[in-house]
């Protein structure tokens, strides 16, 4: 029951927080410098009077700003996002379209962080100043600090263009045909580099994190009790020092999650993988303001809906949390 | 002696088919840079959906590199003698991709209804018509209001696409569901879109033009990513590369590639010219001694070199070399600091700083900024780089918020189509970033301009763009830079992509792949 009362409180909350992103959000995008008709416009290299009213008039930008506000809020109270003129679509459908792509890179790129951050903290906090340790942690660094399209575009130039192995971009074989297993395997193949530069930071983190913090909790009371106790090397790692060092590794991977939608303009645009990201960042300088927002939309709301979906997780992870 | 030499040359052409004979089939893989927001050609002028639409739609003529008309939609035409009547005859049998007829009928709507509504070139050179009618389902007649001198030049594809009549009547055009599977009677007909990740058209395998064409598809990769865009040829992902397509710094790597050809060729109709916009209006800029100071100090032979590799030609003046009628008695201004110097010293420059805004078109255009700043600060005068980004960048020309900025603009064959727009007077209005921004008025040039368009005699339109090119130049209300070379990158085997002086924007009617 309490936990139901504190998830609507959350909702309630949440609600308001949307809101106020998307007034502030909308006033942002408006304060930028031109306008998308504007833009349209410049591309055609040719434009009168006519054509640029034509076409704000088409985009409802010839009306008051509070009426456009107005407007827009009403409709995403109704879950319509508005439609893109520019692309001649409901934004929506232009998200949803996208949404998948975005998914299925950032979600693998997140769980192999995940997985392989936390193995690779572990493996050096159990072997601390041993060499592997020091490879751990100085690989980590290195990732931690390569920018991401560096890294990228060095995969791309090993594996693609000097071995061959990989597709350098895209998200599938254009053209090939493909279905099934076929195309699956095609599919994540073209994965492979952009998740894993995407990944590679996060990696760096988790495993730095988990280190630091099994370190941290090797030293405390409880775990000199269970040694004392005589239990197993291997049990005391898993279920005293493991367990109590996830906290903060729950809030970075909330942290993450967040990012999922949004997070991966730069993966995108090197790989020229279809998703979300560079949905948004072409809507940015084509001030395609409904695409612009609607992303804006989707990814507060996800950022949301994860620091919801992580402090319920600290509840399972630590009892203590639940209580409070 | 003159027979022998036809016969010399007949015995050439009766080889030239054996030498190349087109094959049918395959598949081309093209790059397309940015990503078009439809191709509706209509409807969307943008460079990209000119490049992809040109295949799906056509125009009445087509252009050679001379930019003499060649058919297309129109097997045939007649002008009067007093150049007020253009009389066109269709090809016959034509079809649109959905299988209705086309007819003059459907060219009428074009120009009348269609265009005139939603084409702001087209709209410009509607001024001069009087009527346009259709005697029959195969002759259009279009009447002047009086002489237009390039009015045969505005019949390419991108300046008159001709659309559907029997989809688009009575609609609302810009919110007919058919925009998103464009129609037309081009070579090939619309097949896939996508959206972030490619473009695909098919042939069109009742086009008019029996035998052609020979590709079965073609595929536009979309992909955001300067550099990812040389990889995909590196790797082999994608043939062809239109220009623009990569950085120019990547190209000398690209074309040294095995099986790579690179081809400055089709570009003759469009001749993009590069600038700096002068903005004449305000401070030291006022000052003609000091526009003319900025000419002297610009070194374009570097810019030339540096930035675009070699590719392209020193602008001698407001006409592109390709551009008709561009003077070749004119000498470009030469890289002379001193003379700079000193023009800026009479010109009474007290150090005021200057406003550049340079264009934000990707690493070649920012560079570009950073030499003038450099070059002008060498003879003294103060520069501050502004920079942002292309919906701003518009907004401060629109505005006139700038001192310099950068720009460059396609001349579409004739001054009185793509030169005059940038200095006559009655082009001066905020809200657009590509008519007279300089703010550049002058009754002269005017009235010259305006005899030009209205001359039918080329010897006596040369006389008058003559004079304007050399009031011009003296007056510098722009500074040129450079006639772009624009490069398309392809491999060896891609045979016959480029025949007309419009170069890839109807360019895959021909196109075929050696195997």
């Amino acid at each position: 029951m309490k936990i139901l009362t504190r998830i609507v409180g959350r909702l309630v909350k949440a609600a308001v927080v949307l809101l106020a992103i998307l007034v502030l959000n909308f006033l942002l995008i408006h304060a930028a410098p031109g306008d998308p008709a504007a833009v349209m416009a410049g591309e055609a290299g040719a434009t009168d009077e006519m054509f640029l009213a034509q076409l704000r008039e088409k985009f409802g930008l010839d009306q008051p700003l509070h009426v456009q506000l107005w407007k827009y809020i009403s409709d995403v109270a109704r879950l319509d996002l508005g439609y893109s003129y520019r692309q001649q679509m409901p934004v929506l459908d232009l998200i949803l379209d996208r949404l998948p792509a975005t998914l299925l890179l950032t979600g693998t790129a997140f769980a192999v962080s995940l997985v392989f951050g936390v193995l690779a903290g572990v493996l050096a906090a159990s072997r601390v100043g041993k060499w592997s340790d020091t490879l751990i942690s100085s690989v980590a660094l290195l990732f931690y600090a390569t920018p991401l399209f560096w890294a990228a575009l060095m995969g791309v130039l090993l594996f693609s263009v000097t071995l061959g192995w990989l597709p350098p971009f895209g998200y599938e074989t254009v053209g090939s045909g493909f279905t099934g297993w076929r195309r699956a395997l095609d599919i994540a193949e073209h994965l492979v580099l952009p998740a894993l530069s995407l990944g590679l930071f996060f990696t760096a983190v988790y495993s730095r994190m988990t280190r630091a913090s099994m370190l941290e909790v090797s030293q405390m009371d409880f775990v000199k009790t269970a040694r004392a106790k005589g239990l197993s090397p291997a049990v005391i790692e898993r279920r005293h020092i493991l367990r109590n060092a996830l906290l903060p590794i729950v809030t970075l991977a909330g942290l993450q999650a967040g990012q999922l939608v949004g997070g991966a303009v730069l993966t995108e645009t090197v790989f020229a993988w279809p998703g979300i990201g560079r949905l948004m960042f072409e809507a940015l300088t084509q001030r395609d303001y409904n695409v612009l927002l609607g992303v804006f939309f989707v990814s507060a709301a996800m950022v949301i809906l994860f620091n919801l979906i992580t402090d319920l997780v600290y509840g399972i992870v630590d009892p203590r949390i639940r209580v409070q | 002696m003159n027979r022998i030499i036809a016969a010399v040359v007949a015995s050439f052409l009766a080889c030239a088919p054996a030498i190349a004979d087109p094959v049918a089939g395959g598949r081309a893989n093209v790059v397309i840079q940015p990503e078009p927001p439809s191709l509706m050609l209509g409807l969307v002028q943008n460079a990209p959906t000119q490049q992809i639409a040109g295949n799906i739609y056509e125009g009445l003529l087509r252009y050679d590199a001379k930019l003499e008309a060649m058919p297309s939609l129109a097997k045939s035409w007649e002008v009067s003698d007093d150049g007020l009547t253009y009389t066109f005859h269709l090809e016959e049998g034509v079809k649109w991709h959905d299988g209705a007829a086309f007819s003059a009928d459907d060219v009428v709507f074009t120009a009348d209804v269609f265009l005139r509504q939603q084409h702001p070139r087209f709209r410009a050179i509607l001024e001069h018509v009087a009527s346009i009618t259709a005697p029959d389902a195969n002759t259009v007649v279009f009447t002047l209001k009086a002489p237009f001198g390039p009015f045969l030049n505005a019949f390419e594809v991108g300046s008159m696409p001709i659309v559907p009549k029997h989809i688009y009547e009575g609609t609302d055009f810009q919110n007919n569901p058919a925009n998103n599977t464009p129609i037309g009677t081009g070579p090939f007909k619309f097949g896939e879109w996508q959206k972030g990740s490619f473009i695909k058209l098919v042939k069109n395998p009742d086009y008019w033009d029996e035998g052609k064409p020979y590709l079965d598809e073609i595929y536009w990769h979309v992909i955001p990513d300067a550099a990812s865009r040389a990889v995909a040829y590196e790797t082999g992902q994608v043939d062809i590369l239109p220009a623009g397509s990569v950085e120019t710094f990547d190209i000398p790597r690209l074309a040294a590639l095995d099986n790579t050809c690179m081809t400055e060729a089709g570009w003759e109709f469009f001749a993009p010219q590069s600038w700096v916009w002068i903005n004449t209006r305000q401070g030291p800029a006022a000052n003609k001694e000091f526009r003319q100071a900025i000419m002297y100090a610009l070194d374009r032979e570097f810019i030339k070199d540096a930035l675009f590799n070699g590719l392209g030609k020193i602008s001698n003046g407001p006409f592109a070399a390709s551009t008709k009628f561009n003077d070749t008695d004119i000498a470009p201004y030469p890289y002379d600091p001193a003379k700079a110097k000193e023009l800026v010293k009479a010109s009474g420059y007290n150090g005021e700083v200057l406003k550049l805004v340079p264009m934000p078109y990707g690493e070649t255009w920012m560079r570009l900024g950073e030499v003038i700043k450099q070059n002008l600060e060498d003879v003294g005068i103060k520069v501050e780089i502004v920079s942002t980004d292309v919906a701003g960048w518009n907004q401060k020309l629109s505005d006139w918020d700038y001192d310099l900025s950068t720009t460059y603009l396609f001349q579409y064959g004739d001054p009185a189509l793509g030169v005059s727009r940038t200095y006559v007077s009655t082009n001066i209005a905020k809200g657009s970033p590509w008519n007279n921004v300089e703010g550049y008025a002058n009754p002269e040039v005017d009235a010259l301009f305006a005899e030009g368009a209205g001359t039918i005699d080329p010897a006596k339109r040369q006389a008058v763009y003559s004079e304007v090119q050399k009031i011009l130049v003296d007056d510098v209300p722009n500074a040129w830079l450079l006639d772009l070379g624009m490069p398309t990158i392809m491999r060896c085997s891609v045979k016959d992509l480029i025949t007309t002086g419009i170069g890839l924007n109807d360019g895959f009617k021909n196109a075929y792949i050696e195997k």
